[in-house]
């Protein structure tokens, strides 16, 4: 006890030069020329399998003895979830992807003892086919700019001494005693910084707000409750790097004059959990959480609360309800968050990303940060990048990229030959963007301006074989069980506007319809309690707006063009392709096809549910749909 | 009034699991506001929430029991039934979708016979849908028992089920 006690308190840095010193000790220590392996421990390479790698890897160091000469680092994700396991060997940065467990020796003997390249792991470009050895030659990181999310690739995020290594915690030491908080707030202010979550709300006048506001306490808040389906970057942030979250956090702590932070995370995300409650344990260790913060006199504690999986908790004042133990109800918002928010206290809340790019903006400063980026969105922004995509992953970019470059560049393209339909970005309160603005830069006021928005940086690529009716019948269904059920525009409006989509893609919908949904549409936005549900009917305008024909065709052809809608889509067999092989009668739940071993076989319609197990199992392509 | 001895099978289950069921209670005796934290701590013990308990965390902590159920009946990682031995979690967020998501919880509807929260009778499978894992890139996910099991086809989610005891 009394030694663990000592070593706590040696840890704990008094002060600014301490902080110095500390950084300098474990720079003096690392060999920048020593052989890392660093392994993606991100969620995502984690369900490819990253762990078993790991494993492998610590056997086969320990094997050959090499614990000395070659270091092994399980980072956070490094973006490219469509490669992984990825392994990166520093400090040439060999970029292995796809990585097994018995690729592990070879990488070893081969790689880190006689510094040989292993062809078959290496990234292939598919359009040119050049086998890329580097990773920062791999076309999918080459277009971004990774000022937020870079380290993500080469710090552990459980060991605070990374993150103090790359520069961590400078910025808060420059805050703490080179800046007043005035200044701090207005260097938030001049950078231009909007908020990453969705609204895009400049950040420094919220904080400023909040910092004139008046109340008996003051919070800081962590926005993590991550709900738009197909975006995972701030889970990804929170997991790699949550030192930089935290550094965010307290600095706005110090700005508003708070003692008290919160992270709200979801549920669904037990890894950034994890890594964010060891941060905050470490960060209380060195004495950069907890009392008198580097000896500055700043008190600031940060506990760490696990959301119910409501997506309406994302919204500023459900989130605040949730965290003071209720129901996940918004508040119409006469007075803002900021001035009377948690336990009607001002609170400061914003996305994990706004937080994460706050050391940046003191560490750079405000003119260097205003720099990237265009006209009304400074910066860059991480997108995930996901859907019917080449290269799934993260990605971050400078504000004013156009979607083409970030499709086609960065993303690779869509896969199968398949031609892009169209993109889905900013979540259940965006839209989808046809063809025609794909070199539409995109930055908070141009989604907009074009019915969508950049949400929390979600990118969902659609091809050809998506319906877009669907699509947005698939929205509303999700919010629809997402919604509160306090104000009747949204939970009746979203019901109402469910039937009719349901009817349209089950082929009983009429032209009425599109005008009843357009009706319903604007209720919603003029009538609904909080921006969820004032924005719930985007993905419906967009789509009505951009693909009518395809609301149309299953309206007066009853006919679903992308062969997505089950009732107006029909299976049957090509008799010159089909080989007889029985895999498909095997499969079918209904036992609706028939035929001989190497006969072509038949399709009872009747009999048939249109699961479209049939037409998955195929191997020879001789299942149609249409 | 002592809602809890109204029910002689409540009453059965309390009495089990009392000494459990305080520690946790306890654990959050001055921190009420937590109240989802710690349905969380009681879900994680007993695979969903028992009834006899909520109303304890009402007693213990001075919440009223409506405020409890409503918290514990709002968020959908709480439930309020027993689950199964092995937990099925389909991924629907959009990207799973578009790869096709809801045709395997289609296919476990219809092998099954349960729908999205619904338990087998032989309580050895609950089926529950989520709206987004962040794993978009290994799309679509199932989940089985805490494992994420990538590109999901209904082969595999034959032979990963199968595996299930």
């Amino acid at each position: 006890m009394v030694e663990q006690a000592r070593k706590l308190l040696e840890k704990r840095l008094g002060s600014a030069a301490e902080l110095e010193n500390l950084r300098q000790s474990i720079l003096s220590k690392r060999d920048p020329n020593r052989t890392c392996i660093s392994v993606c421990g991100g969620t995502g390479c984690r369900a490819s399998g990253a762990e078993a790698v790991v494993d492998a890897l610590i056997d086969e160091i320990e094997r050959r003895e090499l614990q000395i000469n070659v270091e092994l680092k399980e980072t956070g994700c490094h973006g490219f979830c469509e490669r992984g396991p990825v392994v990166v060997i520093r400090p040439k940065r060999i970029f292995y992807q796809r990585v097994k467990p018995e690729d592990i020796p070879e990488i070893i003997s081969e790689t880190v003892l006689n510094g040989k390249i292993i062809e078959r792991l290496l990234y292939e470009d598919p359009v040119t086919k050049e086998k890329i050895t580097y990773e920062p030659d791999v076309p999918f990181y080459k277009k971004q700019t990774r000022t937020i999310f870079g380290a993500n690739g080469e710090i552990d995020p459980t060991n605070i001494e990374d993150y103090i290594a790359i520069g961590g915690y400078s910025a808060l030491s420059k805050v703490l005693f080179k800046m007043s908080p005035d200044k701090v707030v207005k260097e938030v202010k001049n950078s231009g910084l909007r908020g990453r979550g969705g609204g895009g709300f400049p950040t420094g006048r919220k904080w400023e707000t909040c910092r004139d506001a008046e109340g008996d306490a003051k919070y800081v808040i962590c926005n993590a409750d991550e709900g738009d389906p197909g975006s995972y970057q701030d889970r990804s942030l929170l997991e790699g790097n949550p030192h930089s979250v935290l550094e965010g956090m307290i600095i706005g702590a110090y700005a508003i004059g708070s003692h008290k932070g919160y992270i709200y995370v979801r549920n669904e995300y037990p890894l950034a959990v994890r890594h964010a409650r060891i941060a905050i344990e470490q960060a209380m260790d060195y004495g950069l959480l907890g009392e008198d913060i580097l000896g500055s006199g700043l008190d600031f504690t940060v506990t760490i609360n696990k959301g119910g999986g409501a997506f309406v908790c994302g919204e500023s004042s459900a989130l605040m309800a949730s965290l003071e133990g209720k129901i996940g109800e918004p508040k119409a918002k006469y007075v803002h968050m900021s001035e009377k928010g948690l336990w009607d206290n001002p609170s400061l809340l914003n996305n994990v990303k706004t937080w994460a790019n706050v050391p940046l903006i003191i560490n750079k400063g405000a003119k260097w940060y205003s720099r990237i980026g265009t006209a009304g969105s400074k910066g860059t922004m991480i997108f995930s990048l996901v859907g019917k995509i080449n290269n799934t992953g993260l990605v971050e970019v400078p504000m004013g990229i156009t979607l083409r470059e970030m499709i086609y560049d960065i993303g690779g393209g869509i896969p199968n030959g398949k031609k892009f339909k169209a993109v889905q970005t900013g979540g259940p309160s965006g839209g989808c963007l046809p063809e025609k603005y794909l070199d539409t830069p995109v930055d908070f006021d141009e989604l907009t301006r074009l019915g969508s928005m950049m949400g929390s940086g979600g990118m969902i690529v659609m091809d050809e074989d998506t319906c877009m009716v669907d699509i947005a019948r698939y929205f509303i269904e999700f919010l629809k069980g997402e919604s509160c059920g306090k104000c009747v525009p949204c939970r009746e409006g979203l019901n109402r506007m469910s039937e009719v989509l349901n009817r349209i893609t089950r082929g009983k919908g009429e032209r009425e319809d599109l005008k009843l949904l357009e009706d319903i549409a604007g209720v919603l936005k003029d009538g609904a309690l909080c921006a969820l549900g004032q924005t719930a009917a985007n993905p419906v305008l967009s789509t009505l707006h951009y693909f009518e024909d395809e609301y149309i065709a299953h309206i007066d052809k009853k006919k679903c063009p992308a062969g997505v809608c089950r009732e107006l889509i029909q299976y049957s067999i090509d008799p010159e392709k089909c080989e007889g092989c029985l895999r498909c009668s095997r499969e079918c739940p209904t036992g609706s096809i028939s035929g001989e071993k190497r006969q072509p076989h038949t399709i009872n319609q009747g009999l048939c549910i249109k699961c479209g197990a049939c037409y998955d199992i195929c191997k020879f392509g001789a299942v149609i749909k249409r | 009034m002592d809602l809890v001895l109204d029910f002689p099978r409540v009453k059965a289950i309390v009495e089990t699991y009392t000494e459990k069921v305080d520690s946790i209670i306890d654990s959050y005796a001055d921190k009420k506001e937590q109240l989802i934290s710690l349905l969380q701590d009681v879900q994680a013990e007993f695979n969903y929430l028992p009834q006899d308990v909520l109303i304890r965390i009402s007693q213990k902590l001075d919440i009223p029991v409506s405020q409890v159920f409503s918290v514990a009946t709002f968020f959908r990682a709480f439930s309020l039934k027993p689950r199964g031995r092995h937990l099925l979690t389909v991924c629907l967020g959009t990207a799973c979708h578009v790869r096709g998501g809801q045709r395997l919880v289609d296919k476990i509807e219809r092998d099954y016979r349960i729908k999205p929260g619904e338990t087998t009778e032989d309580m050895k499978f609950t089926l529950e849908t989520v709206n987004c894992l962040g794993c978009c890139a290994l799309g679509p996910v199932v989940v089985v028992d805490g494992k994420y099991e990538s590109q999901m086809n209904a082969e595999k989610l034959d032979r990963v089920i199968r595996g299930c005891k």
